[in-house]
């Protein structure tokens, strides 16, 4: 029998729920030179601010067990080249879902971002960073409490007219309560989680690995914290959940699934294998069959 | 970039913790001198991005130094063993930008990228001039490689145990070479110091800890006078025009 692999977030129509995460694919272009991006569910693109931003100082990468610690920055070329050249040069190649990622310093920004995201025609969703842990006085601030994260929501919420997902942290004591009160503020969706702070130590240096001392740490190794987190907040919350951290097979797309997730995003295994979305792609519907599973969908929540 | 099964032909010590890997695949997917590989070892996260040294119908070869644990288990894959290679990264040296003689300049294993190219540019009639440096005499690589391609090699080693004592800026003033361009690769101290002594233009090969090693995660971007570069992507290879220090 052939397999049912879509999926529908918000009124989007997704052919399946694989979604590489913000910042592990770039703009999407930058690899259709190894792949039909459309066999991807969607694409979350890199995360972007109001103006252009460098990012953080070399190096910005460590190595650790089972995953990776980033410190990029929020590098990226600032909202008006993400309406007006990414997301149409991607529309070019790509017919799935486009989610624009948007990170900022002030409430006005947010807002002033979100509303040139969701104006942008190619874009599906808007999925709002709350959580990047790499910006002093950054995003993190929003994200950790409840007021606040619900602050970020209701203020985008007034110009946003599309889906409108808050991508959450999991560097908090209570996330059933920060994603409750995103909920409550407007937030169509949830995307949980985004990088755990993390930190490495050059022994023989004897300095830290990365510039900025700590970063996002991400990876294989995270994988049961976030499922943790999704599952607590697919069930106390009613609107839909996409799950992201340390997914590396199809395998755990469906763990994620099981768990609550409408969609699961895929990150930093982006890196170590830039085929791996495909690859999952490929393999889920070998795994539904071997699990007696048909309709994908069917099976979000039931743990 | 292209994803390629490659097997280990060899895999041998070739100087002091330094090991030359040959590799073979029906499609090295390899285009320009002075690219890059990435290569999966399992049992580490990330892969390991390594200067391609050499090519040849079907293979290519990597020097590589034991740095840490993830190159230590790279030394010890038997011939016959399989790797995972990201191949065809970076953008490669410019041999355009040479029109009659050629300075290289290497230090340590940026000997290794050098090679190819210096194979390209005297095959295209070029006048070559290599300088190459190391720590002491049983750090050197490639030397009897490179003479077999030119008169005009120069060892120094800073120890002075081989060659010039001292290092590569040391050996370039007491040759005084003829070049219209130059390319290097080394340690950035002695990229900064060749930036300031040499005369003209010229070509630098970066290394940077790097995330995807393909563009697409922005992990290794640099600052350059042209705007935000990706190591991996934009480079390795730079031009001094663009260098900030």
């Amino acid at each position: 029998m052939v397999k049912d692999l879509s999926v529908n977030l918000c009124g989007v129509q997704l052919r399946n729920p694989v979604v590489p995460a913000s910042g592990t694919f770039g703009f999407g272009v930058e690899l259709s030179d190894i792949m039909d991006l459309n066999v991807l569910g969607g694409i979350s693109l890199k995360g972007t601010t109001r103006e252009a931003r460098y990012g953080n100082p070399l190096p910005r990468i460590a190595e650790c067990t089972a995953g990776m610690i980033n410190s990029v920055g929020l590098q990226n070329p600032g909202i008006d080249v993400l309406v007006g050249e990414k997301v149409p040069a991607l529309r070019k190649i790509f017919g799935g879902a486009v989610i624009a990622n948007i990170s900022g310093f002030s409430l006005e920004e947010y807002t002033e971002c979100c509303s040139k995201a969701a104006a942008c025609d190619g874009v599906d969703i808007v999925e709002v960073n709350v959580s990047c842990p790499n910006v002093h006085n950054g995003g993190m601030a929003f994200g950790t409490q409840a007021s606040s994260a619900a602050g970020v929501t209701s203020a985008v919420r007034k110009v946003c007219n599309k889906p409108l997902f808050i991508k959450l942290s999991p560097n908090v004591t209570d996330i059933v309560e920060i994603a409750r009160a995103c909920e409550d503020a407007g937030a169509d969706g949830i995307t949980l989680v985004n990088t755990m702070l993390g930190m490495r130590i050059d022994i023989r240096r004897r300095q830290p690995v990365i510039a900025n001392r700590m970063g996002g740490f991400s990876g294989r190794a995270i994988f049961p914290v976030a499922l943790r987190m999704v599952y607590q907040v697919a069930h106390a919350c009613r609107i839909p959940v996409m799950g992201c951290g340390g997914v590396a097979d199809a395998e755990g797309v469906v763990e994620m699934m099981m768990a609550g997730a409408t969609a699961v995003q895929v990150g930093a295994e982006n890196l170590r294998n830039p085929m791996v979305c495909p690859e999952i792609v490929e393999r889920l519907p070998h795994l539904m069959d071997e699990l007696g599973i048909d309709t994908l969908k069917s099976i979000i929540g039931t743990v | 970039m292209e994803k390629r099964k490659f097997n280990i032909k060899s895999n041998k010590v070739t100087a002091k913790n330094t090991y030359c890997l040959e590799l073979t695949a029906l499609e090295p997917g390899y285009k320009f001198s002075g690219e890059f590989v990435d290569i999966e070892l399992e049992g580490f996260y990330l892969r390991r991005p390594i200067s391609v040294c050499d090519a040849w119908e079907g293979g290519i070869t990597l020097l590589y130094k034991v740095v840490g644990d993830g190159t230590r288990a790279l030394s010890r894959m038997p011939s016959g063993s399989v790797l995972d290679v990201l191949t065809g990264l970076g953008n490669g040296f410019d041999a355009a930008a040479c029109r009659k003689s050629a300075l290289l300049v290497g230090g340590g294993l940026g000997a290794a990228p050098l090679y190819r190219f210096c194979k390209e540019l005297c095959s295209k009639g070029r006048e070559v001039t290599v300088i190459l440096g190391f720590n002491s005499a049983d750090e050197i690589v490639l030397e009897k490689e490179f003479r077999a391609l030119t008169d005009k090699v120069s060892v120094s080693t800073a120890d002075g145990s081989a060659g010039v004592k001292g290092f590569v800026t040391d050996a370039v003033r007491l040759l005084a070479p003829q070049y219209d361009y130059y390319y290097t690769c080394g340690p950035l101290v002695m990229m900064k110091a060749l930036h300031t002594m040499l005369e003209g233009s010229g070509e630098y090969s970066l290394e940077e800890r790097m995330g995807c090693g393909a563009g697409f995660c922005y992990g290794c971007s640099c600052q350059t006078l042209t705007g935000t570069k990706r190591i991996c992507k934009d480079g390795p290879v730079f031009k001094k025009e663009e260098l900030l220090w």
